[in-house]
């Protein structure tokens, strides 16, 4: 919302008074801190460790034990998560939903930043303010509203209904971000195509479109992890079975419970939920770290 | 917010005055479909939903019969005498007061370390190998709070739990089939530790951006003036971030007081005696179990409230120990 962190300077820095320096020191505190961090490393990795060996035991063997590796590989809990648990169909519709809110919603988000970003005309503030405080509104208070607007236009319960849920909700941050990311853009070139005879259909589609892409890819990727995770909206606006997500066919899971439970399946859909984020995640690693301080630090 | 004058600058008035003259229909159909397509979407599942929820509140609307009498104030009368949703109320604050400052700290902390806790000789710089822990760290976040919670729920299970198997596999034998969701002074700490663990990484990529966007002069500085490693972290670093700090907080403070995602696969019915039921998760069973879509309004004004005031209070503590970064968002 405020322009560059780098305007952002300290006023002279309380500096603390001297003091004689320990020999070894640096040793010590590196040692210390690596110890911690090894520390917090485990009990980030060891869960996703524990989860990943339990995807490959029988349920027999995973409530027989919760250390002992399983007696033999096999991918049946995956096949039997794909297509008994339903976490095949389920993957399809996230996939689906996912996929067309993320366009809708960039395509939508970038043409209203832009014209927020640089076009005077009556109403513009107001507009950007709306944006910005649905974004600080707990998502909460509107749910019951809009049920019943799903409803009246009959897209409760379906898949579109739920896409156009995501982009309107996903809309007021893509529009912030991007808003910053326009504003940025020399006006130079504007002028340029101007001169050069391209309308304003052209100059934002060939000309500043190409030039927000590093915003844009930062948006994106926020936004894919934001709507592939997304759990209440379609636990309240999504109740079909066959038109569930994967977040909801994780639930279903979790409220299953006694000896009936595919244990093993359980595993191996968790494994199947993380793996397309995982894939992203070290794929784009060091835009989405990018991103994360560009979204925050404006 | 406060950038308004930056939206014009740099085109020359002149030809802004041209072009307010001449509006061609390339320019109409360009205005019109930006803006109106992109602002319909808004303002019919965003703007109405919110604006509509405020007189929903005060009706006793049970929504799938046509009565709906306006009912002032009764709402909030019933909610607040409820003992259930009291006890939400009062889990949801909780999260609200304890989470952001944990997270927050233990973030920054591992920042820190991963930027400037090297040696104290020569180029300020991380600790050797840093780059894994940060990318490990991070990773939590990209995983759905559902999925983050599951993985937990598994970890903590009485008899088949990773946890009660290490504990007693040390000779804590007291935790065989120890319920850590099931008993009501654990049941809370589980959760929180649950969320903690699925928020921190990101709060340490931020800071670890923020602290390297820091001039390394400073630290220099504050180096050869002798400042140890966690004075230069208190008083060098985390003043200069402080802008991002606060960010962190109100970012942070909405998504723990509505935990929604957490909170119903860890307990789905609110943990024993309600120890972990959340606003939200009352919120949603009031109306989409219960059908009392008027109480369940009502309740959604109370969680605004409750949002609203802990943003005010962020706001309010920053601008006593700040001072600078006044322009900050809102």
């Amino acid at each position: 919302m405020t322009t560059a962190a780098s305007t952002r300077r300290p006023a002279g820095a309380g500096v603390p008074a001297r003091g004689p320096r320990l020999t070894g020191a640096d040793v010590a505190v590196a040692s210390a801190s690596h110890g911690l961090l090894a520390v917090w490393t485990l009990i980030i990795a060891v869960p996703f460790g524990w989860t990943l060996m339990s995807s490959f035991k029988t349920s027999r063997e995973i409530l027989a034990s919760p250390f002992a590796l399983p007696s033999q590989f096999s991918l049946d809990n995956y096949v039997s998560a794909w297509t008994k648990a339903g976490i095949g169909s389920y993957f399809l519709n996230t996939v689906l939903v996912v996929a067309s809110s993320l366009i809708l919603v960039m395509l939508l988000g970038s043409m209203c930043a832009y014209v927020l970003a640089r076009y005077k005309f009556p109403g513009n503030r107001l507009i950007y303010n709306a944006m910005l405080a649905a974004m600080t509104f707990p998502l909460f208070l509107a749910i019951v509203p809009l049920f019943f607007i799903l409803q009246r236009f009959a897209l409760l319960n379906t898949l579109p209904g739920l896409t156009l849920t995501y982009v309107a909700f996903a809309l007021p941050f893509t529009v912030f971000f991007l808003h910053a990311f326009f504003e940025q853009l020399p006006h130079d070139v504007y002028e340029a195509a101007q001169v050069d005879g391209a309308g304003e259909w052209r100059t934002f589609f060939q000309i500043m479109l190409p030039m927000a892409k590093p915003g844009l890819a930062s948006v994106a990727i926020l936004n894919f992890i934001g709507l592939w995770n997304q759990f209440m909206l379609p636990i309240v606006f999504n109740t079909k079975r066959e038109n569930w997500v994967l977040t909801q066919g994780m639930t279903a899971f979790a409220k299953a419970t006694g000896r009936a439970v595919d244990y093993g399946a359980m595993f191996a859909a968790v494994v199947m939920t993380i793996i397309p984020v995982l894939v992203v995640y070290v794929v784009f690693q060091n835009r989405l770290e990018g991103s994360v301080s560009q979204g925050t630090f404006r | 917010m406060t950038t308004t004058t930056g939206m014009t600058v740099g085109r020359p008035l002149r030809r802004a005055a041209h072009r307010r003259r001449r509006l061609t229909f390339d320019k109409a159909s360009f205005m019109v479909v930006f803006l109106v397509l992109p602002l319909a979407v808004f303002v019919v599942f965003v703007a109405v939903p919110y604006a509509q929820s405020i007189y929903y509140a005060l009706t006793n609307w049970r929504g799938f019969s046509d009565q709906m009498d306006f009912v002032g104030l009764a709402n909030f009368g019933t909610i607040f005498t409820d003992e259930v949703f009291l006890a939400s109320l009062r889990n949801s604050a909780l999260l609200g007061a304890v989470m952001p400052t944990v997270i927050l700290a233990i973030a920054f902390a591992i920042a820190f370390v991963v930027t400037s806790g090297g040696p104290a000789v020569g180029q300020v710089r991380g600790l050797a190998g840093s780059g894994l822990y940060r990318v490990v760290s991070f990773f939590p976040y990209a995983v759905p709070a559902i999925v983050t919670s599951l993985i937990w729920v598994q970890v903590f299970d009485p008899s088949r739990g990773l946890l009660n198997g290490l504990l007693t596999a040390v000779g804590l034998d007291q935790f065989e089939n120890f319920a850590w969701l099931g008993n009501e002074s654990t049941a809370m700490p589980a959760s929180m530790f649950t969320i903690a663990w699925g928020l921190i990484g990101f709060y340490t990529v931020l800071f670890v951006a923020a602290i390297k966007g820091v001039p390394a002069e400073t630290y220099e500085a504050a180096r050869i003036d002798g400042a140890g490693r966690f004075r230069t972290a208190v008083f060098v670093a985390l003043p200069q971030v402080l802008g991002n700090v606060r960010v962190a907080y109100i970012y942070l403070g909405l998504m723990v007081i509505d935990s929604f995602g957490y909170m119903m696969v860890l307990n789905p019915q609110g943990g024993p005696n309600y120890s972990t039921l959340t606003l939200t998760q009352e919120l949603y069973l009031t109306a989409f179990k219960n059908g009392q879509f008027g109480l369940a309004t009502a309740m959604g004004l109370t969680l605004a409230g409750v949002t609203l005031l802990y943003a005010a209070v962020i706001f309010g503590v920053f601008r006593l120990v700040g001072g600078r970064d006044e322009r900050g968002r809102a």
